[in-house]
């Protein structure tokens, strides 16, 4: 396969990573005011992903390198243009990242209250507006020649994006609820089946008008069949989650956000970033990627690293596989 | 257009002022892992409770540091796209490479083994948990490495041809790109000055401690420690320094002469090192200067009787090259920033010596000046690694990469100033707020000092840790 569609697929996996994995961590985090009664119930529910957050933001990290080196054009373009989302996206991710750690430094429950409304900001920021950027792109932005973006913020914020927006903020909350459903033990795990089935419901309505409106719009055959699969999972995971079946409901809350992500890069092949004001500026696959060399050098990179990278991330979550309740958490400390 | 809305300057000073920032807790980041997996080696080694009271007191300060560095982290791996987007098309094909590496080399070893260290206590069999820490020794050298690699690149841009049809630098090796001389040579000088910052630390706390007259069963040895780890590490450094400035003399003539600010070229005993100047540094006014003949001669060439080549001469040549404009860096920054990351590694260093002589035996000083002294040497040593930078990266301007690419050329040309001055305004204001709670984190945990007896489960000997840790 050509080195270039071999890169676009990879930047696919690469989020795909990110949404799975930091996806469920947002949906923790926004499941705060609903699922945590009492500061123990709160503890509970950010211990569940304390080993692992840090490693599941790394994925968007590693996505936003590997883009920078496989597409540079895409890269540039994107993160400039996107530049005031983008910085509330920062900012949100850096306040729920400090606040994990600080969180527990001091017994106030007001310093508490503090980082758990920010820890909730810092979760449900990121989780709108990457469903706003995704659709966006989706959906083409104005570009110029040079590729520079040339719309303005408020263009960002159209109908096909927001709900975009909101579709991937439910996806992640839902995520992040089954999660918990599957990582506690006792009084919480049942409200988090409960809440999962009342969120469920909103999120297929929301999920199944982006995903068709996506195929209406932008569709081609391979998306319409990936768009179907993402539905019918999306739907099977909460009759799972009725059933109490929280592995599988979880496993298929995982596929379906990949599969939405698979969606919308079917939809933009074998663009990367359609302009919608002139084709002509459009950036591809062929015109926003980098030489052949680099990247034969990057994928012999992936090739070995991936497999071991997934190795020892997969041990990890192995190795914290045990269910998370209030006996364990240590009141002592804070 | 207003002058204050000017999207390079406002770029400029975020970059500068948000990696800065990062460059106060990746030092710190990577030299206390090391030193925390000392600690816990010697612990799993000998059994005796001080190691392990030492790798939970120090492992704490460490992990309220590594959060700011990985979420500081972030913005620097965007900005290159949002603030520099014209820079980005032109480098990443060559630049994208060694980050690409970063990550999946590094980054993703460093944030799982990380958290395996954090939470998995007692989950996992001492000498596997032992290995998680050094896991994230060796993951946070490794992102050094591959981003002092990119930024050598911007320092002495090598293993590329432009491809003209796309306007772009493009990778001809990435081995040869991956051992530019002066990776080879900025890698280890950062990474012992990385050390020294961690035993700056080292030392601050223990003095403090000990000045008080508490934990002095902790504290004592972790001040031997430190002053060791200050005095190796320092001279380590130092000749690390040493040929980084000799690549540097080759790749950027100009940097040399800026931080002398010697303007004539200058042979042998000419080419002094100007130990401090007074009056202006220009070259036009000079009231009283220090001097060591043959000294500038020397860093520049390893011999005394080497040319150096001065400011007016490099700018002539430069405008043949390149065309017309001032290829001047900033002279005064260049000219202090340099002596300041000098001479404050060598003031701490000898203050390490010193440390050293008036503590050997298991004596005590009594004098109380002493230990303030010592408490300063980790400020000393952060100070001295942001100046190092501060002086590498203005020392290159005007460029962006050295003779391919002006600053000024490499702004996003689609972003605004407002939305700039935006996003300056944002991260100066959280950053400044995050600085003081750390600060005042850090300092607790400090003062709070180790824990006394750790609890010891009497059977298997292992050590009681919650299972949850926030
Ligand atoms: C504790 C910190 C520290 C100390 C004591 C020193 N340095 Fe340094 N220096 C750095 C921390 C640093 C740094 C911040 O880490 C830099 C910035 C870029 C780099 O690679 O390292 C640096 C850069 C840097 C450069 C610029 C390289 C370039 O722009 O390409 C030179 C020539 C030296 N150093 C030389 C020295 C010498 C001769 C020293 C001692 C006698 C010395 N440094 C002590
Ligand atoms: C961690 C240590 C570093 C510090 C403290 C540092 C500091 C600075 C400072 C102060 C500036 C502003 C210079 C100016 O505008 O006049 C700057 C610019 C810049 N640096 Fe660094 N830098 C560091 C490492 C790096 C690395 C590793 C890279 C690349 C991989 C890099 C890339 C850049 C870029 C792209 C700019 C913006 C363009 C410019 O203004 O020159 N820096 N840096
Ligand atoms: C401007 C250039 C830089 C960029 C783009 C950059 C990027 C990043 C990113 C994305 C992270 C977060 C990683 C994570 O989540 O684990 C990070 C953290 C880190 N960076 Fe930088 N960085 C820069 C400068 C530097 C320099 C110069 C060094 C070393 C010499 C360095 C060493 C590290 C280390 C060791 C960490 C881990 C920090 C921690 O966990 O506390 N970085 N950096």
């Amino acid at each position: 396969m050509d080195l270039t569609i071999l890169w676009f697929w990879i930047i696919a996996f690469m989020f795909i990573g990110y949404f799975v994995l930091d996806g469920f961590d947002f949906g923790v985090g926004m499941s705060l005011p609903f699922l945590g009664r009492d500061d123990t119930d709160r503890r509970v529910l950010i211990n569940t992903i304390g080993p692992v957050w840090d490693l599941n933001e790394t994925w968007v990290i590693v996505a936003g390198a590997s883009l920078f080196a496989a597409f540079p054009e895409w890269y540039a373009t994107m993160f400039s243009g996107f530049y005031l989302p983008l910085l509330l996206i920062l900012v949100a991710l850096i306040l729920r990242g400090v606040s994990f750690e600080y969180r527990h430094q001091r017994p106030e429950s007001s310093w508490k209250k503090w980082f758990d409304g920010l820890i909730i900001v810092g979760s449900a920021v990121p989780a709108f507006l990457w469903g706003v950027a995704f659709a966006n792109i989706v959906r083409g932005v104005k570009l110029n020649a040079n590729h520079d973006y040339i719309g303005t913020l408020f263009d960002l914020l159209n109908p096909y994006a927001l709900l975009g927006g909101i579709t991937t903020l439910l996806l992640f909350f839902v995520h992040g609820v089954v999660f918990v459903s599957l990582k506690t033990e006792g009084d919480i795990r049942m409200r988090a089946r409960k809440l999962a089935t009342k969120a469920g419901i909103v999120t297929i309505v929301a999920a199944a008008t982006f995903l068709a409106w996506t195929t209406l719009a932008y569709g081609t055959v391979a998306s319409a069949l990936l768009a179907a699969l993402a539905a019918a999972l999306l739907i099977a995971s909460f009759l799972a989650n009725l059933r109490g079946a929280e592995r599988l409901a979880f496993a298929l809350m995982a596929g379906t956000i990949g599969l939405v992500v698979l969606t919308l890069f079917a939809s933009l092949f074998p663009d990367v970033m359609p302009a919608s004001n002139d084709p002509a500026n459009s950036l591809t696959i062929a015109n926003a990627s980098s030489s052949t060399y680099t990247l034969g050098v990057i994928s012999w990179t992936a090739l070995i690293g991936m497999p071991v990278i997934l190795l020892y991330q997969g041990w990890t979550y192995w190795v914290f596989r045990k269910r998370i309740g209030r006996a364990h958490i240590d009141l002592a400390a804070h | 257009m207003n002058e204050w809305l000017d999207p390079l300057l406002l770029s400029r000073w975020q970059f500068g002022l948000t990696t800065m920032y990062h460059f106060i807790f990746v030092p710190l980041t990577i030299g206390m892992a090391l030193t925390v997996a000392i600690f816990q080696t010697a612990w799993v080694r000998t059994d005796k409770a001080k190691y392990l009271q030492l790798t939970h007191f120090f492992g704490k300060i460490f992990l309220i540091n590594v959060a700011m560095g990985v979420v500081t982290g972030i913005v620097q791996e965007f900005q290159f796209g949002m603030n520099w987007s014209d820079y980005s098309r032109f480098v990443g094909d060559v630049f994208g490479a060694p980050l690409a590496f970063e990550g999946i080399v590094a980054f993703f070893l460093e944030a799982t083994f990380i958290g395996l260290w954090i939470f998995g206590w007692d989950k996992l069999p001492k000498k596997i948990h032992l290995g998680t820490i050094w896991m994230t020794v060796v993951g946070s050298i490794a992102s050094a490495y591959f981003i002092l690699a990119a930024n050598a690149f911007m320092q002495n841009p090598i293993a590329y041809t432009i491809n003209e049809e796309k306007g772009r630098a493009e990778l001809t090796s990435i081995w040869e790109l991956l051992t530019n001389p002066i990776a080879l040579a900025a890698f280890p000088h950062t990474i012992f000055a990385c050390f020294m910052v961690s035993a700056g630390l080292i030392i601050s706390v223990a003095a403090w401690h000990l000045y008080r007259n508490q934990h002095l069963e902790t504290m004592r040895p972790a001040l031997k420690f430190g002053l060791w780890m200050m005095v190796i590490a320092g001279v380590l450094t130092t000749l690390a320094g040493d040929q980084l400035g000799l690549a540097m003399v080759d790749a950027q003539p100009m940097k040399m002469a800026a931080a002398e600010a010697l303007y004539h070229t200058a042979t042998g005993a000419n080419a002094s090192f100007s130990v401090f100047t007074l009056g202006t540094p220009d070259g036009v006014q000079e009231l009283f200067s220090v001097r060591i003949p043959y000294l500038l001669s020397f860093l520049s060439t390893h011999t005394f009787d080497g040319t150096v080549e001065g400011i007016n001469n490099l700018q002539a040549q430069y405008v043949t090259l390149y065309g017309p404009g001032d290829y001047t860096p900033t002279i005064w920054i260049t000219y202090w920033a340099f002596r300041w990351m000098i001479g404050l590694g060598l003031a701490h260093m000898l203050v390490a010596v010193v440390g050293l002589w008036l503590t050997r035996g298991g004596r005590s000083p009594k004098r109380t000046w002493v230990w303030k002294v010592a408490i300063l040497s980790f400020p000393m040593s952060l100070l001295a690694m942001s100046v190092g930078w501060v002086f590498t990266e203005m020392g290159r301007q005007p460029w962006l990469v050295f003779g391919l690419m002006r600053t000024a050329d490499g702004v996003s040309p689609g972003v605004t100033g407002v939305e700039i001055l935006i996003s300056l305004i944002v991260f100066t204001l959280l950053y400044g707020i995050l600085a003081v709670v750390e600060f005042k984190l850090i300092l607790k945990a400090v003062q709070t000092g180790p824990d006394d007896a750790p609890v010891q489960d009497a059977e298997s000997g292992a050590h009681q840790h919650a299972v949850t840790v926030y």
